[in-house]
């Protein structure tokens, strides 16, 4: 496969996205610098995190309106898989590709530290191969991380909720929510399910000597989705059990 | 003409800058304050014809840009 990894000035997750695609699952990947009016051909786009234009006025807010974006624009709506990482889901929502808003954290700290995911909502090209209720451990850094939207039980009585903050058995409790995200929110996607967001780290986490390799499961599973289908085996830091398996490859 | 734009978060919004300002103002001898919210304060010098033209573009900067409809809410004065 091949991903196209958008770089903003002051994006600085750039590369450890490229990395983990090309050094950890092997696979080709590309640079697509922020004035590109137009995105090589790919199959998915990376928006990744890190602190485009500082954060200035509001984070993400500048890069929204780079020309690389209408081309996202003009790419999800024909469909195509776009991952947005931290400051990537922060651009998303600034763009309108995701409903609602990342706000500074309610601790008003700079949480970094590992959390607990667990994976929900309708398929997604990162998820659809990942059994539904699996618990991820996955780096956070953020001081604006907290989700907030007009109503975020619809999102999630649409499927619209991807990941949500939990314990490590998987409940999701107010002690497991680093920012005070609406219902533990820590991850979207747009109704078609092809946008998907959240604000931790997936590719920091996808190699033992990082502390983990729960966040890898999101790429094997849009390797998956572009090719045959399997689930994705829970890797070794893997600490809650799956429940029901997600039946591979169906989209809503 | 020169317009002075005002952002705040909606009310619905959690604002904990807001929270932390108030608390520090009672700590430094103020416990009169109630409450704070911390909004964002934009000068914005344009060219237009009229104030009501640069109202409207004001309007629209606001609405693409300077305020994310999504939790914010802008006013504006505009001198010429």
């Amino acid at each position: 496969m091949k991903i196209g990894v958008l770089r903003f000035p002051g994006s600085n997750c750039d590369d450890d996205a490229m990395h983990a695609v090309t050094r950890v699952l092997r696979e080709e990947a590309f640079f697509v610098w922020h004035k590109e009016a137009r995105l090589p051909p790919c199959d998915a786009v990376i928006v990744p995190g890190g602190f485009s234009y500082g954060d200035y006025l509001r984070s993400g807010a500048i890069a929204a309106h780079s020309p690389v974006m209408d081309a996202v624009r003009t790419y999800a709506s024909a469909g195509g898989p776009v991952l947005g990482i931290c400051n990537g889901f922060q651009i998303l929502c600034e763009a309108g590709l995701l409903p609602g808003a990342l706000v500074r954290n309610a601790s008003l700290r700079f949480e970094c530290r590992d959390v607990f995911v667990r994976v929900e909502g309708k398929p997604t090209p990162f998820t659809s191969a990942i059994p539904a209720g699996r618990v991820l451990r996955i780096p956070i850094a953020h001081a604006d991380g907290r989700f907030v939207c007009d109503d975020a039980p619809a999102l999630g009585a649409s499927g619209q909720i991807v990941f949500r903050y939990c314990d490590a058995a998987g409940g999701v409790v107010d002690g497991a929510n680093p920012n005070g995200s609406q219902l533990g929110i820590a991850g979207v996607c747009n109704a078609a399910g092809n946008v998907v967001a959240l604000m931790p780290h997936p590719e920091r986490a996808c190699e033992p000597a990082l502390g983990g390799e729960d966040g890898r499961q999101l790429f094997e599973s849009l390797r998956l989705s572009l090719g045959t289908v399997a689930a994705v085996p829970a890797s070794p830091s893997t600490t809650s059990p799956s429940t029901s398996r997600r039946q591979p490859g169906n989209r809503s | 003409m020169t317009a002075k734009v005002f952002v705040t978060l909606k009310k619905a919004v959690l604002d904990p800058q807001g929270k932390a300002v108030q608390r520090s103002l009672a700590r430094l001898g103020f416990p009169e304050a109630r409450d704070v919210r911390v909004g964002r304060y934009i000068e914005v010098t344009l060219e237009a014809a009229s104030k009501e033209e640069a109202g409207r573009r004001i309007d629209e900067m606001c609405r693409k840009l300077l305020a994310n409809m999504v939790i914010e809410e802008f006013r504006y004065e505009i001198a010429p």
